[in-house]
């Protein structure tokens, strides 16, 4: 191929990048850097030698990206590793609820024994059953904090997708998620204990507001 | 207000555990016509069909939230007198605000004790 024709190529190639609706893919950049090597011949200057080295650079950063971006195996991370997280935490807080449920029936249960006994041991009784229901607010707690947890697996499972889209057939990068619309943005779930408002803190913030 | 026993109270949650500690503790205060909604649409259309002297609702549920209910509920003109207690896990300021600009009467963060939701029932019909 003479120069013109490797340089007309080039272009064309440039071009169909250019005009193309989808995002270059990882491959587009690498032919294309190897193009324009393989166009720099004859006579070539020191700044011409220098863009020759930097794009070598380029193109082999992109490989050694690949291979280690190959290495970890995206695809078993999706396809694997996170559908097996997801069914052991929906597994978690099936049984925290069942387990749940089993105290709360003895609860109950505690309750209506209480009512058989004299005032005084009935009254502790009753004080033991209002402490375990207190006890168990945990499984809503803990639910919801499995919910974040999900939650987030799902967003590094799009990140990957993206990943392997980028790497893979050329397939287009998934638009970002659009910014969160309404009141959606107040659906944070439990804060952790160092940064959660306590009871006194929120009776102070309704209060400031009256 | 004045207190009474038999006030119907409607409580909202997706946990269906949480329902059944409340619905619990407001018995062990006497308040025992308590219905449940597990979602903030099927707590609207029961307060459609039948009055509640009080509204205790969790804020995350789907698919409408507690939030979105409580605007629902003080938009109608049926039902927008009605005790709106908030019992929820969110406990930033800015939920709290949230809830406060919406008409909530009061706010329980979770996890709560019996004694906390005794006071705030107290704050709104004076002790029992």
């Amino acid at each position: 191929m003479t120069k013109m024709t490797k340089e007309a190529a080039l272009k064309r190639t440039l071009e169909t990048i250019d005009t193309s609706e989808t995002e270059a893919s990882a491959a587009d950049i690498a032919a294309v850097v190897e193009a324009v090597m393989r166009s720099l011949s004859g006579d070539v200057s020191v700044a011409e030698f220098q863009l020759y080295h930097e794009l070598q650079k380029l193109a082999d950063y992109i490989q050694s990206a690949k291979r280690e971006i190959a290495a970890i195996r995206p695809d078993e991370i999706r396809a694997t590793h996170i559908p097996m997280a997801t069914d052991e935490l929906d597994a978690v807080v099936g049984a925290t609820a069942e387990a749940t449920g089993t105290i709360l029936d003895s609860a109950e249960h505690l309750e209506k024994i209480a009512g058989t006994l004299a005032p005084a041991p009935a009254d502790e009784v009753r004080n033991v059953a209002t402490r375990i229901y207190e006890a168990c607010n945990f499984q809503d707690i803990t639910g919801q904090r499995i919910t974040k947890v999900v939650r987030a697996l799902k967003h590094i499972e799009e990140k990957i997708d993206a990943l392997l889209s980028v790497f893979g057939d050329g397939a287009k990068v998934p638009a970002a998620a659009p910014a969160p619309a309404d009141e959606s943005h107040l659906l944070n779930g439990p804060s952790m204990p160092s940064e959660a408002n306590k009871q006194d803190d929120i009776d102070a913030i309704l209060a400031n507001l009256k | 207000m004045a207190f009474d026993l038999s006030t119907n109270v409607l409580i909202v949650d997706d946990y269906k555990t949480m329902l059944r500690i409340i619905r619990n503790l407001l018995k062990q205060l006497g308040i025992e016509n308590v219905d449940e909604a597990t979602d903030g649409g099927t707590a609207l259309m029961k307060m459609h069909e039948r009055n509640y002297g009080l509204v205790i609702s969790d804020w995350n549920m789907e698919p409408m939230t507690g939030l979105q209910l409580l605007k629902e509920v003080r938009a109608d003109n049926k039902l927008k007198q009605t005790p709106f207690i908030m019992i929820t896990a969110e406990s930033k300021t800015e939920n709290v605000v949230a809830a406060k600009e919406a008409g909530v009467t009061n706010y329980i963060v979770k996890p709560f004790n019996a004694a906390t939701l005794k006071q705030k029932l107290a704050a709104i019909w004076g002790d029992f």
